[in-house]
């Protein structure tokens, strides 16, 4: 199944990445080509078989609804683009 | 003093032949004077390293003698270090100083390593030869017109060039063992959950494993030992203690059973490799181990598995890079959308944008169950063939790659040849086992691995076999000519 210049800028919306007009053609050939690569998985019979999620089938551990972490906001928002006054700046979201 | 191994620099300092310090000025000189020819390093953290060294040196004048105490090592660039810029081979991670030291990074610090810099790999470890890094292609030193497999190609290129004795490299179709191979290492991805995941920028956090890239297994057992063990950090850490590797590499292999899979020697493997690998099975033999036929039918359906679950894992964990919080920030944002998709089409390249779309497509709305739950059945027949397989063997033995070093740009047309070289390793990440890559000899003058793959946990059986073969083979002390 090919995708279609219009299900590739949908993926590029899901995914939040600008996509330049002209370079459309080339990623749907590109990923069309990785898509031609997985459909090879359909061949293969599958039935009954439960997925397989974590290979030594572990579950989520779970620990203590305690705090365990410290405050580190100034180390963590001194490698970020734009901060004031402990906050993240973002362009306008509410007019 | 760069020929020496980490064992030999650990008896070298016990013995006060020489100091940390001077052992550190010395690899930093060598570091500065070669790598412009390899671009192996993107971070030389010289400053830091002085300081760890002659802190180690204090450390053994006031008593301690632990065998990793003054080692110099470096780590790939996913493993964040504290106020060191932590790339992930991206442009979106520029100056991205990270503000903690990775679990494996604070472990191998304790043990008292002395850490070189940070090393070139594909872009957030998404690649086979490490040409998708922004900072650039590395080159191999066997030929420097070729590439040095990937992702952790850096740190195969710099330990190969004897920069270092060895280096940290994370494994999540290969890109431990492949680059191994390709420059005559020894490197080994251990069991899923062996080596904490905190820290280690994430790829594909179901198959992404930590582990040692260094010359011989000795030198693996010492590093592994170290960076292995449960973090309460890490969800997926296995609770479980650590066997002693170097004790492990003593054991004679008489009665090793070996399992040699007929789909790892058929169509697609390049003949000289085979015979490199047929000729390690020999001496193998020779030290008492036997050998069977086996079959792992589902290993042909392990790539297009791989390029289901590893993309749609990575589509996931590369939303947090947004242009929010750290790293790149396009220019001008018009408005929050545009920050978001301008900062991500900017910064990253362009076979990470294809494994997030690919990745984001499988889990989209109405395909979940054809890709994602397909691929993950799929896994669990992989795995089941290797359940049924270490029934019968010890050890599953085979090439690690099926073709030599290729040349640098060669693959970069069509993505989807490159993808094929991961056959023989992928399945491991898949099944979650360990393996480990050695080197077996030389083709037209470039390295061949010969790849060992484990039962869960049994690391240490596979470093003693690679250990008890370096000890009647030499091809792991052979040098690239001009390093």
């Amino acid at each position: 199944m090919a995708l279609e210049r219009s299900e590739v800028e949908k993926i590029a919306h899901l995914a939040r990445l600008g996509l330049n007009d002209g370079d459309i053609p080339q990623t749907t050939e590109t990923l069309n080509n990785i898509l031609g690569l997985i459909d090879q998985m359909q061949a293969v019979d599958t039935q009954g078989i439960e997925p397989l999620a974590h290979p030594l089938e572990a579950t989520q551990r779970l620990r203590a609804d305690v705090v365990t972490e410290s405050n580190q906001r100034a180390a963590y928002q001194a490698i970020a683009p734009a901060v004031e006054s402990g906050l993240y700046l973002v362009p306008k979201v509410i007019e | 003093m760069h020929q020496l191994t980490l064992a030999e620099i650990a008896r070298g300092l016990a013995d006060k032949q020489f100091s940390a310090e001077e052992l550190s000025r010395s690899l930093l000189a060598r570091i500065a004077q070669l790598d412009p020819q390899l671009n192996s390093f993107i971070t030389v953290t010289e400053d830091l390293a002085l300081e760890q060294a002659k802190a180690a040196d204090a450390r053994r004048a006031a008593g301690e003698n632990s065998l990793l105490l003054g080692a110099p090592i470096a780590h790939k660039d996913l493993f964040c270090t504290n106020g060191v810029l932590t790339s992930c081979g991206s442009k979106i991670l520029t100056g991205f100083k990270a503000p903690y030291d990775a679990t494996v990074v604070e472990k191998l610090k304790a043990a008292g390593t002395v850490t070189l810099g940070k090393l070139n790999m594909d872009e957030f470890a998404m690649g086979s030869a490490n040409e998708s890094s922004h900072y650039g292609p590395v080159k191999n030193p066997w030929d420097t017109s070729r590439v040095p497999g990937g992702s952790s190609g850096g740190s195969a290129a710099a330990v190969a060039a004897r920069l270092l004795p060895a280096a940290t490299g994370t494994d999540t179709g290969g890109s431990i063992r492949q680059p191994a191979a390709l420059t005559n290492l020894t490197g080994i991805k251990p069991t899923y959950g062996r080596v904490s995941r905190w820290g280690m920028i994430a790829y594909a956090s179901s198959l992404d494993q930590g582990g040692p890239l260094a010359r011989t297994a000795e030198d693996c057992a010492l590093l592994l030992g170290a960076m292995a063990g449960f973090d309460s950090k890490d969800s997926t850490s296995v609770d479980q203690p650590v066997d002693d590797y170097l004790a492990a590499l003593a054991q004679p292999l008489a009665g090793l059973r070996i399992g040699l899979p007929k789909e790892y020697f058929g169509a697609g493997l390049d003949a000289r490799i085979g015979e490199k690998v047929m000729a390690v099975v020999e001496e193998l033999k020779k030290l008492g181990a036997t050998v069977k036929d086996i079959s792992l039918p589902n290993m042909q359906h392990a790539i297009p598995a791989y390029y289901v679950i590893a993309p749609a894992e990575a589509s996931s964990n590369l939303s947090r890079f947004d242009g929010v919080r750290f790293g790149y920030r396009c220019e001008n944002p018009k408005d929050l959308q545009d920050l978001y998709k301008r900062s991500r089409a900017e910064g990253f390249g362009a076979e990470v944008k294809r494994r997030i779309m690919v990745g984001t497509y499988a889990l989209s709305a109405g395909y979940y169950d054809a890709y994602y739950i397909k691929a993950q059945q799929i896994r669990r027949l992989i795995k089941n063939d290797f359940v049924a397989a270490f029934k019968d063997v010890d050890v599953i033995l085979g090439p690690t790659t099926p073709n030599l070093a290729w040349k640098l740009g060669e693959k970069n047309a069509d993505p989807v040849s490159a993808y094929l070289e991961d056959i023989y390793t992928i399945t491991a990440n898949l099944a979650g086992i360990p393996g480990l890559s050695m080197p077996a000899g030389f083709v037209d003058g470039l390295p061949v691995g010969v790849q060992l793959l484990g039962n869960y946990f049994q690391e240490g059986r596979l470093l003693n076999v690679a250990h008890q073969y370096q000890q009647v083979s030499d091809w792991h002390n052979h040098a690239p000519k001009g390093f």
